[in-house]
């Protein structure tokens, strides 16, 4: 394959620094909704190399990150229900709950499983016919629709013994919710690139007419990510905001239509907890009521106890973007990726993580 | 039918001595091993290295090697890496009640064909039969003896401020050709994995320069890893640069798709050597001479500055930290 190295050529991207700095007068915030990219920022130390006056802010786009821990209990309880197969994406097992963790229930007996794509979980109900396995959907827009087909593929097949907790959450209208209250005073967004191959780009067109705030479609090399910088302070300098898309070769302005027809079959909108969020209405996707003996939450009732954050953990703010990992008095001292006390340095996808890993030189 | 490893073969009893005198023997005879005495008895002076390892790879068969190649590099690089040259290694399999006797057989002729090419025999070995479900088909340990030439101090202790950071080829073939085949990952690729003995490329090292100061395989955990033990080991900073890092085209692409930094991923035929700058061309123009050396690069330095701790100049230019592997390699989500 090609197409790697000529997105992180050295020359272009210091080219690239030049123009941003040349066209950078005011002090702008711009936010990198997707955890991805936040790791990118980091890995390749973009941060670095633009001016000074450019800041960027991680935000809510780690799937793991923003899963609420009464989620996260809910799972943790499934776990520990006689006869079920726990089926989820890597990291979510070891993000501490308000009590406990999946990793922690499976070494108390649990029966929880990684895979790499929900078509593997209906493989392992097919192979464990008299069990019960429940996977937990977790993502956004990107993931989704894999879900759904997991759950027609199951219907198809006719595996009766295959459920989904739904915690799929929606990218647009988290990004309202944020801009509405204002906190994280954002110039800019960065709009995650593997969600928008899915919605393309009119979702994003009420931010810049409602909020005045620019938007640009990045995708995950670094000379994508550098491009979108340059464009979005290229539209906040000229004070014309707008929706732009800097990673045409995976994004149309209409998404991927075919995706989204299999997510709206399977899932209805609905309102989402957020981790450091809340709840915000419209942004979540529940299994709908022709699919209902494959919805986890219909299927089974666990009683819970209310949940709690970890005392001092700031990933609430992190994800919404009001502070950085370094703000954090946890970090890097009682949180570290061993023993992690939130979710964002859990997660491969997280905020705190990236800054652990990838520390600049002058964090030393 | 296809014949099957059953419990009893792992007895102690008619079928035990059948399997060992059957699939074991054969391909591994030697003078030692051949006596079947509880004990091999061999002659050895000098400065001896002594290392153990424990083999579980999933899957067993990969492109480019097996569990059974890989338990013996594994072993020979572990001693190679102390500067020792490998003499003999001891074998014990722990098999899975039903496991194939050709599966079985393959590997132990790959055995001898790694053992053979590292030059080393094995003269001491030991086979276990376990219920089904208490071993994933096949586990393997071996530990291995070596003998350390005079003069020859190899340590992960010894790298000092100015020496010239080498490595002898590309990154992440060995991880990212296990990954390709593992359920639910599965992807079609060429790649093969690196799994090779390198004692004799540390010989030939050893030959041209008695300032290697410290070798390393960067296996599990990846070059990252390595470089960080080696700088906490060492008390030395290490810098090392992005660009000057040899990663194959197929491994490049696949840790993008993966979300995955090759500087990360698992190597099994790859070395990490630290040596006296004056040396450096010298060490790197034979190294290039070894196929198993081909590639290799002078990737970095040491420096007083930074102690314990990895920096690496990105490809864009910028330096960041490299810190040690946490947790496991995992796809990224979204």
């Amino acid at each position: 394959m090609k197409f790697i190295d000529e997105y992180q050529d050295n020359k272009l991207a210091k080219a690239l620094a030049r123009r941003i700095a040349q066209h950078s007068l005011k002090t702008v915030r711009l936010m990198e909704f997707c955890g991805g990219h936040t790791h990118a920022i980091l890995r390749y130390g973009i941060r670095q190399l633009v001016p000074k006056a450019v800041e960027l802010r991680s935000g809510p786009g780690c799937p793991v990150c923003v899963t609420a821990s009464a989620d996260l209990d809910k799972a943790i309880a499934l776990a520990h229900l006689p006869g079920v197969i726990i089926t989820t994406f890597g990291d979510m097992i070891r993000v501490p709950g308000s009590y406990s963790s999946l990793q922690k229930a499976k070494a108390e007996g649990a029966d929880v499983r990684v895979v790499y794509s929900t078509i593997d979980a209906v493989e392992i109900a097919k192979g464990n016919p008299q069990k019960s396995v429940i996977f937990i959907g977790i993502g956004f827009e990107t993931t989704a629709p894999t879900i759904a087909a997991s759950i027609l593929k199951a219907q198809q097949e006719r595996i009766r013994n295959f459920y989904v907790l739904s915690l799929n959450k929606l990218t647009p209208p988290v990004m309202k919710a944020l801009l509405d209250s204002g906190e994280a005073k954002l110039d800019g967004i960065v709009c995650p690139g593997h969600v928008s191959v899915i919605i393309g780009s009119h979702p994003y067109e009420f931010i810049p007419r409602d909020y005045g705030v620019a938007c640009v479609i990045s995708g995950f090399e670094p000379l994508d990510i550098m491009l979108c910088i340059d464009k979005l302070v290229e539209q906040i300098e000229r004070g014309e905001p707008k929706v732009e898309i800097a990673y045409p070769r995976g994004v149309k302005p209409e998404g991927n239509k075919k995706a989204r027809q299999l997510m709206e079959d399977v899932f209805q909108i609905s309102e989402a907890n957020w981790r450091g969020i809340g709840v915000v209405p419209q942004s979540g996707l529940k299994v709908r009521g022709k699919y209902e003996q494959f919805d986890a939450d219909k299927v089974f009732s666990v009683s819970l106890k209310p949940s709690k954050e970890p005392k001092g953990c700031r990933c609430g703010d992190i994800i919404r973007g009001t502070a950085t990992p370094l703000e954090c008095q946890l970090f890097k001292k009682l949180c570290t990726p061993e023993s992690p006390v939130g979710p964002c340095m859990v997660s491969n996808e997280g905020a705190c993580a990236a800054y652990y890993q990838y520390g600049a030189a002058d964090d030393l | 039918m296809d014949d099957t490893i059953l419990l009893a073969h792992g007895s102690g009893g008619k079928l035990s001595h059948e399997l060992v005198e059957r699939t074991f023997l054969p391909f591994l005879a030697n003078p030692t091993l051949n006596k079947l005495d509880d004990s091999a008895v061999f002659e050895a002076s000098g400065r001896l290295a002594f290392t153990t390892d424990g083999y579980v790879v999933n899957p067993i068969f990969f492109p480019g090697g097996d569990i059974g190649k890989l338990a013996v590099c594994g072993t020979v690089n572990d001693l190679a890496m102390n500067g020792a040259k490998p003499l003999y290694l001891s074998l014990s399999a722990i098999i899975e009640e039903g496991f194939l006797l050709r599966e079985l057989q393959r590997i132990v002729q790959s055995i001898r064909k790694a053992a053979e090419e590292a030059g080393v025999s094995i003269i001491a070995g030991d086979t276990k039969v376990v219920n089904r479900g208490q071993a994933d088909k096949l586990f393997i340990t071996t530990s291995g003896v070596g003998i350390v030439p005079p003069a020859v101090d190899i340590s992960g202790a010894n790298a000092r401020a100015g020496d010239k950071v080498l490595l002898s080829g590309t990154i992440g073939d060995h991880g990212i050709a296990i990954m390709s085949q593992r359920e639910g990952l599965k992807f079609s690729m060429t790649l093969r994995s690196d799994c090779a003995p390198l004692n004799r490329l540390v010989s030939q090292m050893v030959e041209v320069s008695s300032r290697i100061h410290c070798l390393r395989d960067p296996t599990r955990g990846g070059l990252a890893t390595s470089l960080n033990e080696l700088a906490l080991q060492s008390n030395v900073g290490i810098v090392i640069e992005e660009a000057k890092i040899p990663v194959k085209e197929e491994v490049k692409a696949a840790c993008e798709l993966l979300g995955l930094d090759p500087i990360y991923v698992a190597n099994e035929g790859k070395l990490v050597a630290i040596v006296d700058p004056a040396d450096a061309d010298k060490i790197l123009a034979r190294m290039k001479k070894n196929r198993y050396g081909r590639d290799a690069a002078v990737i970095g330095e040491i420096t007083s500055e930074h102690q314990g701790k990895v920096m690496m100049k990105t490809r864009l230019g910028p330096s960041r930290i490299v810190d040690m592997l946490s947790g496991e390699l995992l796809p990224r989500i979204c």
